[in-house]
C-alpha cells in the first residue's frame, strides 16, 4: 500500500519517564549521604514502529505496564515521543478522555458542551448532536443538575456518550468497557461497530480477547515497551497465551462478562 | 438488543474504505500563545466554566466580586488613611488607594490563579491536545472579568468626588491595564509551568504577592517615594506594575482632586506616558522570555502531573 493510504505512521518511537525517588530537600540530602540513586529512568516505549492503513482496526494488547497507554497517548498527541516520529491523518478522537474536564459543579448540559469542545467539536457541531448524545447517555432529567450529583455510572455514561459522537478519522479506545452496566456496554459495542463499519480507523486497547476478535483485523502486542508481535488477530492472542482462558465457543453472555473484566 | 451485537464467531464484513483527504501530520497541537487564540471556542468555554464555578452554590454569588476588594479597601483605608493619618495629607486618598487596588488585585489574582492553573486542570491537560498556554491565559481572562465590578465601584466613587475625566488620562488608564495584563500573563505562564515541576513555586508566588502589594504606590503616594528614595526613583519605576498603578491613578484619582494639573505635576512622575511605554516594552520582553521557558518545559508537563 502506498503512503497515501496510511492513517497512522509510527517510526522508531521511544519514550522515557523519569522516576523520582526523593521529593523534598531533606529526603534528597539523606539519600545523597547514603549514596543512593537520586532518580531513575524508565523506558516505557522502546523503538516501536508500525503503520496503520485507513479503515483498519487494530487491537493493541499486552500485559499491564507494557506501554500501551503511553503509546496511545502519543498517538493522541497528548505526549510527545523523546525520539522517533508519529504522523496521523485527520481528526483523532476516542474514549480516552471520557469525562475529562467534567466540572462537578456545572450541569450535565454545560459539561457536554465543554467536553465536546475539548474533543475538538465546534459549537454548531455539538448543538447538532446534542440530542443524540443525551439520548445515548440516558440520564433523563439529571441533565440539568450538577454532574457532582451523578452516580459514577451516569457520570461515565455521559462522558462516553460525548466521546463516541465525535466524527473522527482515527478512533482510539482505551479499556473502554470498564464502565457502565451490561445494556450500556452492549450499546457501546454496537456503536463502536458502527464507527468501524463507517470506515474509521480504529485503535483499540483491550485485554478482552472476545471483543478484540470481534472488532479488530490486526493485533499489536507490546512487551516491556517493545513491539513484540504485529499480525493476525488469532496469532496475536495465541502469542499472548490469552487463549487458555478463552474457550472457543464463547456465548454472548460470557463475552459480555469478559468485557466487564476489561480493566 | 441482541441483534445489534455481532456474533463473535461470525466474521465481520470488511468495512467500506473511506478516504480521508487530510495530510499526514504530527498529532500534537501547535503550542504557543498565538495558538491559544486560534482555539477561541475552548478558551471561552474554559473562562465561562471558571466564572460560573467560582461562585456556584454561594448565596451572594457575583456579589463576592464586590465584597472582596471592598473589604480590602476598607482595611487599607482604615490602617493607612486613618491610623497613619495619610488621609489628611493626600487628597482623595480613598480613590488613590482603590484605583491602585484594582490593578494590584487583578495582577495578583492572575499570578496566583495562573500559577495553579495547569496543576488544577491536570485531568484536562493529560487528556487533550491543545496548546497548554490556554490555562494560564484563561486564568488571566477570568481575573479580568472580575475587574469589571471593581471598575463600576471606582467610577461611582470618583463621580461622587467630582471627577473631571480627561482624554489623556483615559488613554493612560487603558495603557496601565494592558501593562498589567501583559505582565500578569507572563507571570502566569512562567509560574504555571514551573509549578508542575516544583510545587514550592505556588508558595513562593504568595511571598511575591506581598512584595507587589507594598512595592507599588497604593497605600502611600508616589510623592513619598520621590522624597525618601531621592535619586533612586528610577529603580522603583523599573517595576512595570508601578507604572500600571500610576496610570490608573492618573486616570481616576488625579481628576478627582481639586487641582488636577497640580496633582499631576507633584504626585506623578514626569513623562508618565513614556515611562508607561517603557513598562509595556519590559512586560512584553518578560512575556517573550516566559513563553520561551514555557515551551521548553511544556514537553514534559503531562508526565510530571501525577
Amino acid at each position: 500500500m502506498s503512503r497515501a493510504d496510511k492513517s497512522i505512521v509510527v517510526r522508531h518511537v521511544s519514550k522515557t519517564f523519569t522516576l523520582r525517588y526523593h521529593r523534598t530537600l531533606k529526603q534528597m540530602s539523606v539519600a545523597m549521604m547514603r549514596q543512593q540513586e537520586l532518580s531513575d529512568s524508565f523506558l516505557a516505549v522502546n523503538d516501536v514502529s508500525f503503520t496503520v492503513d485507513q479503515g483498519e482496526s487494530i487491537g493493541l494488547m499486552g500485559l499491564n505496564g507494557s506501554g500501551k497507554s503511553t503509546l496511545l497517548k502519543m498517538v493522541n498527541g497528548i505526549m510527545r515521543p523523546d525520539s522517533g516520529k508519529i504522523l496521523t491523518r485527520g481528526r483523532i478522537a476516542g474514549l480516552i478522555a471520557t469525562g475529562a474536564g467534567f466540572h462537578p459543579q456545572l450541569t450535565g448540559r454545560d459539561n457536554v458542551y465543554l467536553n465536546a469542545a475539548i474533543l475538538g467539536m465546534s459549537e454548531a457541531e455539538t448543538r447538532r448532536k446534542f440530542d443524540d448524545i443525551v439520548e445515548f447517555a440516558d440520564i433523563g432529567r439529571f441533565l440539568d443538575s450538577p454532574v457532582g450529583h451523578y452516580s459514577s455510572g451516569m457520570f461515565a455514561r455521559l462522558g462516553f456518550a460525548v466521546a463516541i459522537h465525535v466524527d473522527a478519522d482515527v478512533f482510539l479506545a482505551d479499556e473502554v468497557l470498564a464502565v457502565g452496566d451490561r445494556p450500556f456496554k452492549r450499546k457501546c459495542m454496537a456503536k463502536m461497530e458502527e464507527i468501524r463499519q463507517g470506515g474509521t480507523t480504529l485503535f483499540y486497547v483491550s485485554h478482552a480477547t472476545a471483543s478484540v476478535r470481534r472488532m479488530c483485523d490486526r493485533v499489536l502486542v507490546l512487551e516491556k515497551g517493545r513491539l513484540a508481535f504485529d499480525g493476525d488477530v488469532d496469532a496475536g492472542i495465541r502469542y499472548l497465551h490469552y487463549e487458555d482462558d478463552d474457550t472457543e465457543e464463547l456465548s454472548e453472555d460470557a463475552a459480555d462478562e469478559e468485557m466487564g473484566a476489561d480493566i | 438488543m441482541a441483534d445489534v451485537v455481532a456474533d463473535p464467531e461470525k466474521p465481520t464484513p470488511t468495512p467500506s474504505r473511506r478516504r480521508v483527504n487530510a495530510p499526514l501530520r504530527p498529532p500534537w497541537a501547535e503550542q504557543g500563545l498565538l495558538e491559544v487564540f486560534r482555539h477561541r471556542y475552548i478558551l471561552t468555554l474554559l473562562v465561562r466554566r471558571e466564572i460560573a464555578a467560582r461562585y456556584q452554590g454561594s448565596v451572594l454569588g457575583l456579589v463576592w466580586s464586590y465584597v472582596n476588594p471592598l473589604t480590602q479597601f476598607f482595611i487599607y483605608y482604615f490602617v493607612m488613611g486613618i491610623l497613619f493619618g495619610r488621609a489628611q495629607r493626600t487628597e482623595a486618598f480613598a480613590i488613590h488607594v482603590f484605583a491602585a487596588l484594582v490593578i494590584v488585585h487583578f495582577f495578583i489574582e492572575t499570578m496566583n490563579a495562573g500559577t495553579r492553573s495547569i496543576v488544577r486542570n491536570k485531568s484536562l491537560v493529560q487528556k487533550m491536545a491543545v496548546p497548554r498556554e490556554m490555562f494560564p491565559v484563561a486564568s488571566m481572562l477570568v481575573s479580568l472579568f472580575h475587574v469589571g465590578p471593581q471598575l463600576v465601584i471606582l467610577l461611582i466613587a470618583t463621580y461622587i468626588s467630582g471627577w473631571h475625566p480627561d482624554p489623556e488620562g483615559m488613554v493612560i488608564g487603558v495603557l496601565g491595564l494592558v501593562i498589567a495584563m501583559t505582565l500578569g500573563t507572563a507571570m502566569a505562564l512562567f509560574f504555571s509551568a514551573a509549578n508542575v515541576f516544583l510545587r514550592d513555586v505556588s508558595n513562593a508566588v504568595n511571598v511575591l504577592s506581598n512584595f507587589v502589594r507594598f512595592g507599588v504606590p497604593m497605600m502611600y503616594p508616589y510623592v513619598l517615594v520621590k522624597l525618601r528614595f531621592h535619586g533612586h526613583t528610577n529603580l522603583y519605576l523599573l517595576n512595570p506594575i508601578t507604572e500600571a498603578v500610576l496610570d490608573f491613578q492618573r486616570a481616576f484619582w488625579v481628576g478627582a482632586t481639586s487641582h488636577p494639573a497640580r496633582t499631576a505635576a507633584v504626585d506623578m512622575p514626569p513623562n508618565l506616558f513614556l515611562l508607561s511605554l517603557r513598562a509595556l516594552l519590559i512586560s512584553f520582553g518578560v512575556l517573550v522570555l516566559a513563553q520561551m521557558t514555557f515551551s521548553r518545559l511544556e514537553r514534559r508537563i503531562p508526565e510530571r502531573l501525577l
